[in-house]
């Protein structure tokens, strides 16, 4: 089915499989035979119930973890180690409690070898773009979530990665505030142009934000459908969930999802009851 | 509107009140039992006595002591001097094998805590050693150390880094395999070499650990000094405790004691200052425990 996007992919995985075994030796297994294609450019989102494998695949897609079986590549080369410009924003926050927001900002260059000076004045420029001026002194504990997040992107954002893999990242934050980030991770992306895999399990920040969106079943994960979203860019977070295609979409892929979402809730309650 | 403002100025200066007289509550209650104990002990130590044997009394202070004579012994070694010299140079002496020793035993013990925390092979190679070295008293190595090293300093340094060293060694190695996997992996993801994690994310992430260790490490190096000296030497606080048991000068091992609880707190405050300047980044909230 997506055969013909597979020439030129930025990323590529292609009957992936990947288990894990526990310290106690069970093995479980969170994706299998998972095929996705994602073309340069594009905003991919990927919506499952919880514990379908979503972040795994970014794991994978990063090269954090390797697959059991099957082939990962990005920008046409398979990934065999942490994957060089690819830029990860995480559900928690992982930025560095003991740097404050210009070190965090600056250390991805700084890693690189770029010098202070050079690595400074790029990270101002970064913490100008995503609206945190004058807190270039502050420390994480300091500032409110969405601006931690703020910062999260801002140090992803620096490294000019090709490929963007973002898990969640906006689910610890208010509903008002989402929408913010929201309209300005489109922004950035119309700048930066990068190719995205956005995993939630909130389907309306999936429709509003993607190109398209992947469903993927109650665990172990596999591509159920994919959808894709043809609602006019520049788009507005805050109104587009008003449009009437926009809940044509919403119908369309909650009755797919509806399904895996229940198998993932009555799983769970029978592990509540043994 | 300025009437709500004159209520809150109103409830806030009730506040304050409220405070300071709490504070001074607090100030005179302390102060009230430290008489009473110092009190009860020097009228203990001198009711009922008859005649020169102390023996007659409630509490005999031959034996236990007596807070006046203690005093008295205090400001004799200040004036006078101690047996074995000047006052001071007893408190230099043993401060100097306490802090050679707990700058030894931490850097150590930092050193050891985070190769054994990053190195899978060499904590499970070194691991029982560890243990076993460390469920040990080791307080006999004093034995060892007096006989191999003699009376002067390094014996007493050795014994301080001993007991330093185990102390600091766990707290950086748990320190280390607790960090968050999260920030490694988001550190990797940006480009970090092994030795760039090791340098921006995981000593960092330590470091709070290993800064908690510094307040009961300390009071093990004096402890490494003290209980050095009085095995065996020429000078420091641990040889006048020992010569102030050896004449049955109960005030004179109280006095001595006196002088290390002062400089502990000393040592516990500046440890404190330390970590209070390394660790800017904590929220206020952890840098202010309750303090006792």
């Amino acid at each position: 089915m997506l055969g013909s996007e597979a020439t030129g992919a930025a990323i590529e995985l292609r009957g992936v499989t990947k288990r894990f075994v526990s310290p106690s030796g069970k093995s479980f297994t969170a994706l299998r035979d998972l095929d996705l294609t994602v073309a340069p450019g594009e905003f991919c989102a990927v919506v499952g119930p919880t514990g379908c494998g979503k972040s795994t695949t970014l794991a994978l897609i990063s090269g954090l973890e390797p697959p059991s079986v099957g082939t990962v590549s990005v920008l046409g080369e398979p990934v065999n180690a942490v994957a060089k410009r690819v830029g990860y924003v995480f559900q928690r926050d992982a930025v560095f409690p003991w740097k404050n927001v210009l070190e965090n900002v600056a250390i991805g260059p700084r890693f690189q070898g770029v010098n202070p000076g050079r690595a400074n004045e790029q990270a101002r420029e970064w913490i100008a773009r995503v609206g945190l001026s004058g807190f270039e002194r502050y420390y994480p504990h300091q500032l409110s979530g969405g601006m931690r997040k703020r910062v999260a992107l801002a140090q992803t954002l620096i490294n000019q990665p090709r490929i963007l893999l973002m898990d969640e990242p906006f689910s610890a934050l208010d509903v008002q505030t989402r929408a913010l980030m929201e309209n300005e991770l489109l922004e950035l992306w119309a700048a930066n142009g990068a190719s995205v895999v956005f995993v939630t399990h909130d389907l309306e920040e999936a429709i509003g934000l993607a190109d398209r969106v992947v469903v993927i079943t109650a665990g172990p994960g596999t591509v159920k459908g994919t959808y894709r979203v043809d609602l006019p860019r520049p788009r507005n977070i805050a109104e587009i969930r008003f449009q009437p295609r926009f809940i044509e979409l919403y119908e369309e892929i909650w009755n797919d999802l509806r399904d895996e979402v229940l198998v993932s809730y009555e799983r769970s309650k029978h592990i509540v009851a043994s | 509107m300025a009437q709500t403002d004159a209520v809150a100025a109103d409830l806030d200066s009730a506040r304050a009140r409220a405070r300071e007289r709490r504070r001074i509550l607090v100030l005179v209650l302390r102060l009230a039992l430290a008489v009473f104990i110092v009190g009860s002990w020097e009228l203990t130590t001198r009711l009922g006595c008859a005649g020169p044997d102390s023996g007659t009394c409630v509490v005999d202070p031959f034996f236990f002591g007596q807070p006046s004579g203690i005093w008295s012994q205090l400001v004799r070694w200040v004036q006078t001097g101690t047996a074995q010299g000047p006052l001071w140079e007893q408190i230099a002496v043993t401060l100097e094998e306490t802090v050679i020793g707990f700058a030894i035993g931490v850097i150590l013990g930092i050193i050891f805590g985070v190769a054994l925390g990053r190195n899978r092979l060499l904590s499970d190679v070194l691991g029982p050693y560890i243990k076993a070295m460390n469920a040990m008293p080791r307080v006999v190595l004093g034995s060892i150390f007096t006989i191999a090293l003699g009376l002067e300093i390094p014996s007493k340094v050795a014994l301080a880094v001993v007991l330093v060293f185990f102390v600091v060694f766990f707290n950086a190695f748990q320190g280390v395999r607790e960090v968050d996997r999260d920030l490694l992996a988001n550190a990797r993801i940006l480009g970090a070499s092994q030795r760039q994690l090791s340098r921006h994310v995981i000593l960092p992430s330590a470091l709070s650990w290993i800064l908690a260790s510094l307040h009961t490490s300390f009071g093990f190096a004096l402890v490494g000094a003290i209980v050095g000296e009085y095995l065996g030497a020429r000078k420091g606080i641990g040889l006048m405790i020992a010569t102030a048991q050896g004449t049955f000068n109960s005030n004179g091992v109280f006095a001595a004691m006196f002088i290390l609880a002062v400089v502990a707190i000393i040592a516990e405050a500046l440890v404190t200052r330390l970590e209070d300047s390394l660790i800017t980044w904590r929220p206020n909230a952890i840098n202010n425990p309750m303090t006792i």
